[in-house]
């Protein structure tokens, strides 16, 4: 029979006996529904850790410092000291090789000072952070009251919420006024000892320019925003920050940083240099070939690598076991249609032998029975899905309103990935094929004589 | 295999198959085994020496014991015999809807007993048409689907089961009640639809069992009307089991009586 004929005629017979076929079908999808729902929770649990991590900026991302330091974020103390002459020096040129490399989407560096801000005429001492542009877009600011900053290069300012109840009781008030940044802005010198310019001295002696003077400024920012998480939450003391600036803005104070004087004595430092460059990559697979470039390169790195493979171990354990609970409804429902089958059987045992009498092969039969429980697993399975994202979004809108009644943010515990919803679909239809075919195999094997003499 | 369907024509004037038509069959007859008068077409079925035994417990049964018969090519077969002396059987035999435990049954050129299943199955969907007591229609399809089903069975292509069920439900004056449910038919109807059911795959044999059995003299009639009308105009061979002597005689051109599962006569009706 084709497989038209063979499809009209099982969705005949289940349409036939709806309430008992309807009555499976929902077992199935019960059974699936329980399994999606399941794995929505774990898959969702996984996006939102993944999610909160990536805001962190800590898994798609190397740290890189000079090895000159005395010893990086996550590094061990060294046994042997590296000759100065021999240090690669964190500066411009790095950067940009940095930027070339495979699978680099950005690098910027961190550019943090610790000082003085004014607000309504009072001081406060605090840290200051440039944050860059992919910060937009990452969700790191997500939650903000106010606005992200307008430009790259606006002079704005976010405060974290700490910070701004600190200025004003109502935090939001804060939004639209103006801080005002005091900051010791690095100044190179024009005039050396001999009287002559820094550069042409360079040039006759061979040593690079790298004299500077130290002058006070202040610098206004209109307050943008103000966040109530951390987004330079971070390793190494990354974070922590409580005012933050456009990258762009804060590299263009050209304020004074801490290693400001060990590159001044550093030979051959003639351009800017940095403490530690960030270098984002693609996606986490990413990491470990970026950080082999850049280590190849003399630098320092470090990246959460390894935080992650162990994340995603934790959570493919987690998966398996919410799966495993999950199949058991659906094995359950399969026993459901090996009932079912069994029982239309016993009804339709006349009609077997009636086909059969008409020419149907025994594989014929076997086939409808096979297709009648194919559909339930279809139907059960279209059905579950749609069952089980629904019991995702139930789980998720009463967990919202519990986080809101605890003052937290809203989270979303449950996704429903389109692989999870085919492979759930797929494995329906795959169990009910299992139930059927004991069912089939039966009903193929009867006689025709005795099948038309049952009554 | 080679079950493919058989071209049928109408019998030509003159032949046997026309003198059948017009034959008096008288009300009472004898059968002589060796006088009976045997068609002159060739052999469609041969039976040899076939036996079908059941174990019922510690019982061996034997519906079938031992016989040998021959059907000719557009004969009306009757079988008479009383309840269980094996007529049924043998016609199950000769449908291929069972196997015998011994002998041969050649149909075709073919040796039913040895075929598998599949061939079986294909022989029963191209070459043979079943008729039953009980009618058997599905309940829970119309009348134009019930006839449809044989033509699915045999892959048929969709653009040409319309016109053939039209056709079959035609001949059987059953046009006007194509969609109703074999709940709304009459007996009468009902035995016509499962007879266009039979006909409409266009086979060479119908094998029908004791098809006048649950219906009144008048649609019993009716139905042997039809069923004489498709030997005659189709060149169908019919092999039909009934106890009701009287019909047989009226109809069949040859009349064999089981008794014990044994062919203990054969011939043509006087």
């Amino acid at each position: 029979m084709k497989a038209r004929d063979l499809t009209e005629l099982a969705v005949r017979n289940l349409r036939e006996a709806l309430l008992r076929n309807s009555l499976t079908t929902l077992g199935v999808a019960v059974g699936v529904a329980s399994l999606v729902a399941m794995l929505s929770l774990g898959v969702g649990l996984q996006a939102l850790a993944s999610q909160r991590l990536t805001r962190s900026g800590l898994f798609d991302a190397v740290f890189v410092t000079s090895r000159r330091d005395i010893r990086g974020p996550g590094q061990r103390p060294r046994t042997g000291a590296t000759p100065s002459s021999q240090t690669k020096i964190l500066d411009e040129d790095a950067r940009q090789k940095f930027e070339k490399l495979p699978n680099v989407t950005e690098v910027y560096p961190q550019i943090r000072l610790v000082t003085e801000v004014r607000f309504n005429g009072t001081s406060y001492n605090t840290s200051v952070l440039g944050m860059p542009e992919s910060s937009r877009a990452s969700g790191a600011f997500e939650g903000i009251t106010g606005s992200y900053f307008s430009s790259p290069t606006a002079d704005e300012a976010i405060l974290q919420i700490e910070f701004a109840k600190e200025l004003s009781d109502k935090p939001a008030s804060v939004i639209g006024q103006t801080l005002v940044l005091r900051y010791a802005e690095r100044v190179p010198v024009t005039k050396t000892a001999s009287g002559l310019s820094p550069e042409l001295e360079a040039a006759i002696t061979g040593q690079a320019p790298s004299s500077f003077s130290v002058v006070p400024r202040e610098k206004s920012l209109r307050i943008a925003g103000v966040i109530e998480s951390d987004p330079s939450a971070g390793v190494g003391g990354f974070g922590g920050a409580r005012v933050f600036l456009p990258l762009k803005t804060a590299e263009n104070l050209h304020a004074a940083l801490p290693n400001d004087l060990q590159n001044f004595l550093a030979p051959g430092a003639t351009k800017t240099t940095y403490t530690a460059l960030t270098v984002r990559v693609r996606s986490p697979k990413d990491v470990l070939n970026a950080e082999t470039a850049i280590k190849q390169m003399g630098f320092n790195t470090f990246s959460l690598l390894d935080a992650t493979r162990g994340l995603r171990l934790v959570f493919t354990v987690f998966d398996l076991f919410l799966g495993l609970f999950g199949s058991l409804a659906l094995t359950v429902a399969s026993l459901g249609i090996i009932n079912t089958l069994v029982m239309a059987i016993l009804e339709r045992r006349r009609e077997i032998g009636v086909l059969k009498a008409l020419g149907a092969t025994d594989r014929d039969v076997r086939s409808l029975f096979f297709a009648e429980a194919g559909a339930m697993g279809l139907f059960g399975g279209l059905f579950g899905v749609v069952l089980g994202w629904l019991i995702g979004q139930a789980l998720t809108w009463g967990t919202t309103i519990y986080l809101r009644r605890q003052d937290l943010p809203g989270v979303k515990i449950s996704f429903v990935p389109w692989w999870l919803a085919l492979g759930a679909i797929g494995f329906s239809i795959i169990v009910s094929l299992v139930a059927g075919l004991y069912p089939a195999a039966r009903a193929a094997k009867l006689n025709p004589v005795e099948a038309l003499r049952y009554e | 295999m080679g079950f493919g369907a058989q071209h049928h024509t109408v019998a030509p004037a003159g032949s046997r198959r026309a003198h059948l038509r017009n034959r008096n069959f008288s009300p009472r007859h004898t059968y002589n085994l060796s006088a009976h008068t045997m068609p002159t077409d060739p052999t469609l079925i041969q039976a040899e020496n076939v036996t079908r035994e059941y174990r019922l417990g510690e019982a061996l049964i034997l519906a079938v014991n031992q016989l040998s018969i021959e059907i000719r090519a557009g004969e009306f077969l009757a079988l008479l015999g009383s309840s269980g002396s094996g007529k049924s059987t043998l016609l199950n035999l000769l449908a291929g809807l069972d196997r015998p435990s011994s002998g041969a049954i050649h149909v075709h050129g073919h040796n039913l007993a040895q075929l598998n299943s599949e061939e079986l199955a294909r022989y029963r969907r191209e070459s043979a048409g079943m008729v039953f007591q009980s009618f058997n229609l599905l309940p829970r399809m119309t009348l134009e689907e019930n006839v449809e089903l044989p033509l699915r069975l045999s892959e048929v292509e969709r653009s040409e089961r319309a016109s053939r069920v039209a056709e079959a439900l035609d001949r059987v004056k059953l046009s006007a009640r194509r969609r109703h449910r074999p709940s709304e038919l009459s007996g009468g109807e009902q035995q016509r639809g499962a007879l266009a059911r039979a006909l409409v795959n266009r086979p060479s044999i119908l094998f029908a069992d004791e098809p006048t059995g649950n219906l009144d003299s008048v649609n019993g009639e009716q139905i042997l009307l039809l069923m004489r009308e498709f030997q005659q105009s189709l060149g169908m061979t019919i092999v039909m089991v009934t106890h009701e002597r009287p019909l047989a005689e009226r109809f069949a051109n040859r009349i064999a009586v089981l008794s014990d599962g044994r062919l203990i006569s054969s011939g043509v009706p006087q």
